[in-house]
């Protein structure tokens, strides 16, 4: 394929606190091909929001880049003035929140809402006031449309407390991608649904890829979602990837100990009776870190060069992650 | 989904829900009526007043109201030093009460959202300037620092509204500037900044429709306070200037006889009484049904 649609390369991103300097994302690289979907995967805190809300620049203060360079369609992003980075969040690259109950502007209509986005991004539209917002009312019902909301005509008048959460959901997928954007950020999109509706959602934002031909970053801590939905992974772990690849390969024969104890503790039907793994310890505190393998304190198989600088190593072809086991003979 | 297809769709926003429950408070209701009765006497003065209010008659020098022995029922409320007719005085003087006590709160609540949003969704600089400059303002009493600008801009109606407004403006925006401290760190705020919404556009289309109740309701209580202010400014002669008649002056007027001709100061009293009244027990009213502790 040709040049990746967004390419990260050694990311850096810092947040100053009374305590000390949090590296909460150090040194990331990543790379999204045009159309396909990529899952990020990590617990809570290991940098993978913050390393997406650096790409659309909304890292706020104390936070701040630190180093690296993020290339979007051709163009670093880190180079281009606030007014240009806002041109390119919405209409180039879209985001959904985490939560999608408190997402949405409560005041103001789904109508309204999914306007503005149009009104503040789209050059197509018709100049003219009337034909304008015709023009924008029938995107707005097509886009409700796309993302399966029933008589979508007269639910525009409504105000988001009036949908349910799955809706409301939709909605913002609906809203995000107003604009056609060519990359989708969906961050953690179905933690706050229940199962089923978690489900449908994943679902939809599935079809739309085809559709649209968007290429889409899945930002979950389920393996099974990533599993199901991705067609390459990326494991992150304090502030690094420590994995990445071909979901297949990944979840097939993982090569970070890391990912082998994520896997080892989901439970499992066929493993029924048997005690889950989880992993033993704790994430390290990210402020003042050894130049070692960060996950060296909950490591099974930890040796002593372990406690030197590691970086990513090749296991098979796309296939890479960073441990000083892969690529030797399994001890 | 199909259960949520067959509901009527029923476009019903947070903001008329809340002036439902505002119909549902009688005492409320009742006080909004009456602030309303005396908009509508404002307006319509001129019909409702039955005598000129500047219109001077020595021969009724402090004619006592109505239904004191000689008083007469077409001078209702009798008449003051200068035999004007007080109630068409009272009548005309609601012009410049509300008159003033709505242009100063527009004033100032226009203002008050501005730096208030400003400042609590910039921060930085513009945050550390207002609020010191809010600081400050609280600092000065508010009678004596509007004595002192009247004094130096001289009395008329102008002047006084700018008197007022000067300093009243810190009080939404301290308002504001809290609610918006709030609702900035709100994901929707955020979603709209993921979105490439501009800072103008986050601060007046997603913060500001959040944040109005409180705003409103503030402003409504304020209103009645500026009322007072006015009278208490027109009282000590700083105000509007005679002979267009105003509360607080009338009031002042009737000092001098306040013995022997009662009537003079006590009924414009009671106007400020009922109209500052009404338009309290309104506000709180509007401030219990805006507020989601008090739904059931």
């Amino acid at each position: 394929m040709n040049a990746p649609l967004l390419s990260v390369t050694d990311l850096r991103t810092v947040f100053d606190t009374r305590a000390g300097r949090v590296c909460a994302v150090d040194g990331v690289n990543v790379e999204v091909r045009r159309g396909e979907c990529l899952g990020v995967v990590g617990e809570s805190g290991s940098g993978k929001s913050v390393t997406f809300a650096s790409v659309m620049g909304l890292v706020r203060s104390p936070g701040r880049i630190d180093g690296g360079a993020i290339i979007f369609d051709g163009r670093d992003l880190r180079t281009l003035t606030p007014q240009q980075m806002r041109k390119v969040r919405g209409r180039d690259i879209a985001m959904t929140m985490q939560d999608a109950l408190t997402a949405l502007n409560p005041a103001l209509t789904v109508g309204e809402q999914i306007g503005e986005v149009l009104e503040a991004h789209d050059e197509t539209l018709p100049s003219s006031r009337g034909a304008r917002n015709a023009a924008i009312r029938e995107r707005s019902v097509e886009m409700l449309s796309l993302v399966g909301i029933p008589s979508a005509e007269s639910r525009l008048r409504q105000y988001p407390h009036e949908f349910s959460g799955g809706m409301r959901q939709r909605i913002m997928i609906a809203i995000a991608l107003a604009c056609r954007p060519k990359l989708l950020i969906a961050d953690e999109p179905t933690t706050a649904l229940d199962v089923t509706i978690q489900a449908q959602v994943l679902e939809l934002i599935t079809d739309i890829r085809a559709k649209l031909g968007m290429s889409v970053v899945l930002i979950t801590h389920d393996l099974g979602v990533v599993t199901e939905h991705c067609d390459r992974v990326m494991v992150m772990y304090a502030g690094q990837v420590v994995e990445e690849g071909p979901v297949r390969e990944v979840i097939g024969s993982p090569s970070h100990p890391y990912t082998k104890g994520l896997l080892g503790s989901i439970p499992r039907l066929a493993l029924r009776g048997q005690k889950i793994k989880p992993i033993e310890g704790q994430v390290p505190d990210l402020i003042d870190l050894p130049a070692q393998c960060r996950f060296y304190s909950r490591c099974t198989l930890r040796q002593d060069v372990c406690k030197s600088l590691i970086s990513m190593r090749e296991a098979t072809p796309g296939h890479s992650a960073r441990c000083v086991l892969v690529g030797k003979d399994r001890p | 989904m199909t259960l949520a297809a067959d509901m009527p769709v029923r476009p019903d926003s947070i903001f008329r829900q809340n002036l439902r429950n505002f119909g549902h408070n009688r005492l409320a209701v009742g006080s909004a009526i009456v602030v309303v009765l005396f908009l509508l006497m404002a307006i319509f003065a001129p019909l409702v007043a039955p005598h000129d209010p500047n219109e001077t008659d020595l021969f009724r020098r402090l004619q006592p109201p109505g239904w004191v022995e000689g008083g007469e029922w077409s001078y209702l409320l009798g008449c003051d030093g200068l035999g004007r007719d007080i109630l068409s005085r009272i009548i005309y003087g609601t012009r410049i009460s509300i008159f003033i006590g709505a242009a100063v709160i527009l004033v100032a609540t226009t203002i008050g959202i501005l730096a208030g949003l400003a400042s609590g969704y910039l921060r930085g600089w513009v945050d550390i300037v207002i609020s010191r400059l809010v600081d400050i303002l609280l600092g000065f009493p508010y009678l004596i620092f509007a004595i002192g600008l009247m004094a130096m801009m001289g009395p008329g109606l102008f002047n006084i509204i700018l008197a007022l407004a000067y300093k009243e403006w810190v009080i939404p925006c301290r308002v504001v500037r809290g609610e918006t401290l709030v609702t900035r760190e709100l994901e929707y705020v955020e979603a709209a900044r993921a979105l490439g919404a501009s800072r103008g556009h986050i601060m007046l289309r997603e913060i500001l429709p959040n944040i109005l109740s409180p705003v409103i309701v503030v402003a409504t209580i304020r209103m009645a306070h500026v009322i007072i202010l006015e009278a208490s400014l027109s009282f000590l002669g700083l105000g509007v200037q005679p002979p267009t008649a105003s509360w607080g002056s009338m009031v002042a007027d009737g000092r001098a006889f306040i013995l022997e001709a009662w009537w003079v100061s006590t009924f414009p009293g009671l106007a400020i009484l009922l109209l500052v009244l009404a338009i309290n027990v309104a506000s709180q009213g509007l401030r219990d049904a805006f507020d989601p502790r008090f739904h059931e």
